[in-house]
């Protein structure tokens, strides 16, 4: 429930007229009628039938709809059998899943796996009505409850009542019952209580809690029905005659063990408890928890991992799943970090690159002044050979040109001589 | 709200059975009631009108406190609004309400728009929900619904019929939330002028094709009362939180010269039919409403643009998981398509520029190639004249050293004739 603030709420004066609110919720409910899935597992012979037909007032199991033990099977199946009661106005549409065959082989490994895939396929069928584009009625047959029946050896519980109920105490309200309590003295069923609940505890299965309530009276109540869990159970689908009244009840030679006498067994405790004020409980825990447990399993392992074999190639992963999300915002956040890893790896490479390119451009240039200098060196080189030709060419004509007079001269000198 | 008590279809081929007593499951609308005392309800209003026209007072009188109101003036530039949240107390019921006025309505020269912050606030409430109800981890139970329950339209009694601004905005709004007109400040109207007005007003409405609220005729406990109420439609309506002393009582009243309309006196207004249809009647009707259809149409349209669908190309259909896993493929294609995209886009880069440097070394190359040759003709240009100068240094040696031979052997010769002549 969603807290209300701190303060308190403003009383009204005056009237306004939504405290009739609780009575639009009670005419709108009884019109739409209710529904209940309840799952009874144990094995043959531990008076299953008779106890929902006793529960009921009903002959839900008869000799043409017969109880599981009549059903007999080679391997557990899980069936159920859906019937329309009405009472006081009110609509139920009761379904009844029980798995003939239980326990009944001999080699019993693995027999709570059909009531795992049951359970899970009925999650699974919920969920993909939820799911879908086009809502419409959608019908709830999830398990709200499931009771469980232990033989009354009187002496503990069985390998199997323990695996069972560790497997599923997490996906359904489990509701452990001694079966056939009337072959156990009141002192026998105390002790044999007091034994199952030390190992339940012990093994750290979660059965079904009540709810905790402010109401005292409620839970006084409640503390009643937890000092005698499991509860013990008779059924009967004969009524007898005890004292002028008609109950029902187990006739035998020394008495009659009667049905609904709180002295004799549990069951009207089981009754009140799981019709009369619990079952809308029993409804809420297993769509508020167990229900969205499945879910948010389901829609987990479609995230991170989704399909098989895309999780090698170096794909985003995140080291913690953020489940506070739908599984679209998780792939928008994806998609966030996605873009900014891009945006850095771009940023890296493009920094690679200028730092390349710079290096290149500068080789470059250093090759070209390189060259340039060489070039100059040869030039100046050429020139100096070039000075040193002009200068080498210059003397020689001055010698030439000064030998030359100096021919000129003696040859006047010769030819005045010779006159 | 539980999703799995829904209204379901008369079961077919469910044998029924007698009961041999009194088993006790006609408990079960008293376990359901419980819990949702325990929880506590909640209720949304949006309440539309221009400033002034009465909102804030019909929600005072209508839950009979005073909530914090806030005069606005009629100068602000768009249209807001504005949410305020209350907790009240009925006998053990607990109430969380929101009042949601809208501030500046009708007040703006140009109203095209003004529609628009609420429809927006609408979807926001409703993908807010959706968004919840898509979160692997969430818990709708304990999950504050803000979405809209009901939209009070007040029409201004102006006695002729709806404005266009009126109409433009219903017509708008009535697929996405509950709308009940209400004729505000109803004490302006006399009795024969609304009638003509109501009967105005709803034809208009209907010949514009608006849907508004109708009261629900599927229950029989109510829908006597209901039928007849939908008649009334729209509520004329006064709100006052003054009292005024008419007889030997206080009432709810509005004091005039020429009399008292009294709020919840029938024959002067329609506020106490207004009171019991919204509250004491359909209140969880409207909840209903709102969370079946008008949120559903919405998150339909909103699926239907992410992509999601029921079925298949070949029309079977998809679970949600195939629809996710699809979603996640596409979606990680589409990454890893960006990722090679921008690599791509490197590699074409660097091929560019390298293609460009290599060209500039080319450049360079041939630049002092040509140099080079420049550099080799120079040279040999130079060393042709060299081996000239030598050619002619050699040549002119040459000469020099024959006429010096002539010389020294005319000089001998000259000698032997001077020698001769001494003789």
């Amino acid at each position: 429930m969603f807290t209300f603030g701190p303060q308190q709420p403003k009383n009204l004066e005056g009237y306004v007229g939504f405290a009739n609110l609780p009575n639009q919720v009670y005419r709108k409910s009884v019109k739409r009628g209710f529904e209940f899935t309840l799952m009874v597992v144990g094995e043959s012979g531990l008076g299953k039938s008779t106890l929902i037909n006793s529960l009921f007032l009903t002959d839900l199991y008869s000799p043409e709809y017969p109880g599981p033990s009549h059903r007999v099977k080679k391997t557990v199946q899980v069936e159920q059998s859906k019937v329309l009661v009405k009472e006081g106005g009110v609509q139920l549409l009761l379904t009844i899943v029980d798995t003939p065959g239980f326990g009944d082989a001999v080699d019993n490994s693995n027999c709570w796996q059909p009531v795992i895939d049951y359970i899970d396929s009925k999650f699974e069928d919920y969920l993909n009505a939820e799911s879908r584009v086009n809502r419409r009625l959608m019908p709830d047959s999830r398990v709200l409850c499931c009771l469980y029946f232990i033989a009354p050896s009187g002496h503990g519980l069985k390998p199997l009542d323990i695996e069972f109920m560790k497997r599923l105490h997490e996906k359904v309200n489990i509701i452990p019952l001694i079966a056939k309590a009337d072959t156990m003295t009141p002192e026998e069923c105390q002790l044999f209580k007091k034994q199952i609940m030390k190992e339940i505890q012990d093994h750290k299965i979660r059965v079904y809690e009540f709810p905790e309530t402010d109401d005292e009276e409620e839970m006084k109540m409640v503390k009643r029905i937890k000092d005698r869990l499991p509860l013990a159970v008779v059924g009967s689908n004969t009524i007898i005659e005890v004292n002028g009244k008609r109950v029902r009840g187990r006739q035998y030679p020394w008495g009659v063990a009667e049905v609904e006498n709180g002295e004799h067994c549990d069951f009207t405790i089981l009754r009140n408890m799981l019709i009369r004020t619990h079952m809308q409980d029993l409804k809420d825990v297993t769509n508020n928890v167990h229900y969205e447990n499945y879910r948010s399993r389901k829609l987990a392992a479609v995230t991170y991992n989704g399909g098989d074999g895309s999780k090698s190639k170096g794909q985003l992963t995140k080291a913690e799943t953020s489940d506070d999300m739908s599984p679209l915002a998780q792939m928008e956040e994806e998609r966030r970090d996605h873009v900014s890893k891009m945006k850095k790896m771009e940023q890296e490479m493009e920094q690679v690159f200028e730092m390349k390119v710079k290096e290149k451009l500068q080789k470059l240039r250093d090759s070209e002044a390189e060259l340039q200098r060489r070039h100059e060196q040869m030039k100046k080189n050429l020139d100096a050979q070039h000075r040193e030709l002009e200068e080498r060419r210059r003397q020689h004509e001055e010698e030439k040109g000064s030998w030359e007079g100096q021919q000129r001269i003696l040859e006047q000198q010769k030819l005045d001589a010779s006159k | 709200m539980a999703s799995s008590d829904v209204e379901r279809q008369p079961y077919k081929g469910v044998r029924p059975l007698s009961l041999a007593g009194h088993v006790g499951f006609d408990s079960l609308p008293d376990q359901l009631v419980n819990k949702s005392i325990c929880q506590g309800f909640c209720f949304n209003i949006l309440c539309i009108g221009e400033t002034g026209i009465g909102k804030s007072t019909l929600m005072d009188t209508l839950f009979n406190t005073n909530f914090e109101n806030f005069e606005s003036s009629h100068f602000e530039p768009e249209v807001k609004l504005r949410a305020q949240t209350y907790d009240l107390l009925e006998s053990n019921v607990r109430l969380r309400l929101t009042v949601v006025n809208t501030v500046g309505f009708g007040d703006q020269m140009n109203k095209q728009e003004s529609y628009q912050p609420v429809v927006d606030y609408i979807d926001r409430q409703f993908e807010s929900f959706l968004q919840e109800e898509l979160k692997i981890k969430r818990s709708l139970h304990n999950y504050h619904d803000s979405r809209v329950h009901a939209c009070l339209y007040f029409i201004s009694p102006s006695g002729h019929s709806l404005k266009s601004l009126d109409l433009v905005t219903m017509k708008k709004l009535d697929s996405k939330v509950n709308i009940i007109p209400v004729i505000a400040k109803a004490d302006t109207i006399s009795k024969s002028e609304l009638h003509k007005f109501k009967i105005k007003i709803m034809s208009e409405l209907v010949s514009n094709g608006v849907q508004i609220y109708q009261f629900p005729l599927d229950d029989e406990t109510v829908a006597k009362v209901n039928t007849t109420m939908n008649g009334h439609l729209p509520f004329a309506v006064v709100g006052s939180t003054e009292e005024v002393s008419v007889g030997n009582k206080m009432v709810k009243a509005r004091q005039y010269p020429w009399g008292v309309v009294q709020v919840e006196n029938e024959s002067h207004c329609d506020f106490v039919k207004l009171r019991e249809m919204l509250i004491c009647i359909n209140m969880e009707d409207l909840r209903e409403q709102t969370h079946t259809r008008h949120y559903e149409l919405y998150r339909r349209c909103k699926l239907e643009e992410l992509g999601f669908k029921d079925t298949d190309p070949e029309c079977k259909p998809v679970s949600l998981q195939q629809t996710y896993e699809a979603k996640r493929q596409e979606f990680l294609v589409e990454l890893q398509k960006r990722e090679d995209e921008m690599r791509q886009m490197f590699v074409q880069r660097v091929k560019e520029k390298e293609s460009e440097l290599k060209e500039a070394e080319r450049d360079l190359q041939s630049r002092f190639e040509q140099l080079k040759r420049l550099h080799a003709d120079e040279k040999s240009s130079l060393d042709e004249k060299k081996r000239l100068l030598d050619e002619d240094q050699s040549s002119f040696g040459k000469r020099r050293a024959a006429a010096q031979l002539l010389q020294a052997q005319s000089l001998t010769a000259n000698g032997k004739k001077d020698k001769d002549r001494k003789k």
